[in-house]
């Protein structure tokens, strides 16, 4: 009978235990809403260290960091727009994967509509152009001799 | 001009586009991506008040510099290329140009003061930021990184990796000596 309460207490405490331990282990990840904001934020932010990745997918040291950073921002009360200014205060428009329309950055949003608009105009210019000389590309009066002749030999032939 | 000289002409310009394409991967290719200019530089050091290595009682904040042109390294023990710019550390620090402060970076007490021992110690003091929130403030991602800081607390210069002589001698030296002028 001690033997058997022995036991049970032993199975009992490790359960207690297991469960304490567990608890400590997460305690970034209790609130499943700031978390689901929070990657859904830095999937539109790049990791400095690896920068072909997101904030959202690195696994480097600085990007675990900022993720504390704007999980703990996010708990406070701040909303994305702040977040992000504060990220962007401290390293440049360059953690954002996309980039904010200002003077400098005109030629990046702007150059492959400008590109395309030369284009388009240097076609219509070109089929313009064509259109007007077509009429000029007919067949002189000795080359329609020719293709007559020509015809003529390949039905005696056949 | 001739209608034949100008469609002469029209051909030329897939030429420019071309150079032109050429003249910015020319530029581009040559960046090296690591190097991302910092917001930071113009602006006031952010504040913190750090426990310093040596004595982690003590703390050191950037305000006690007020009036000093000074220098903070971002370093690390764990930090391969901080090795690499050590030996540059040390001589400038024996040149006495330059107060240089460390900020040591997510790194463990123990191993932080074994690499100042064995490597030897260019630092006034080096201040402790064990989980990386001073390095965020200061937009740390890569260490080592070098703060050229003027009397007024203001970054004039951020050095993202490893200093290397030319880089000292051509930009940082100059810089310093003028704000100290």
């Amino acid at each position: 009978m001690t033997r058997r309460i022995c036991l049970s207490l032993i199975v009992g405490l490790s359960i207690v235990a297991a469960t304490a331990t567990a608890q400590e282990a997460r305690p970034l990840a209790e609130d499943p809403a700031i978390e689901q904001r929070m990657i859904k934020l830095s999937e539109d932010l790049r990791c400095l260290v690896c920068q072909n990745e997101s904030l959202a997918g690195s696994q480097s040291g600085l990007a675990e960091d900022l993720r504390r950073e704007i999980r703990e921002q996010m708990k406070a009360g701040q909303n994305d727009r702040e977040i992000v200014d504060y990220l962007v205060d401290r390293y440049g428009d360059f953690v954002l994967y996309r980039p904010p329309l200002k003077p400098t950055t005109w030629l990046l949003w702007f150059g492959p509509f400008i590109m395309l608009l030369g284009a388009v105009t240097g076609l219509v210019f070109y089929l313009r152009r064509r259109n007007r000389r077509v009429p000029e590309a007919g067949l002189s009066d000795a080359e329609r001799h020719r293709i007559e002749a020509l015809l003529n030999q390949d039905q005696d032939r056949s | 001009m001739t209608p034949n000289n100008r469609r002469k002409l029209l051909f030329l310009i897939p030429l420019a586009v071309f150079l032109l394409l050429v003249g910015f991967f020319l530029r581009g290719l040559n960046l090296n991506p690591r190097e991302v200019p910092s917001p930071l530089v113009g602006k006031p050091a952010p504040a913190f008040a750090l426990p310093v290595l040596a004595d982690v009682d003590q703390k050191f904040t950037p305000e006690e510099m007020k009036g000093q042109v000074w220098m903070l390294n971002v370093w690390a023990s764990w930090c391969v290329s901080c090795r690499q710019e050590h030996p540059l550390l040390m001589d400038l620090a024996h040149s006495n140009k330059i107060a240089i402060y460390g900020l040591n970076y997510k790194d463990r007490l123990q191993d932080a003061r074994m690499h100042l021992q064995r490597h030897g110690d260019p630092f006034v003091l080096t201040a402790v930021d064990a989980d990386g929130r001073v390095g965020i403030d200061y937009g740390v991602y890569g260490t080592p990184e070098t703060y050229v800081i003027d009397r007024e607390g203001v970054i004039r210069y951020k050095q993202i990796g490893p200093l290397t002589p030319d880089k000292l001698e051509q930009t940082i030296l100059p810089l310093i000596r003028e704000l100290q002028g």
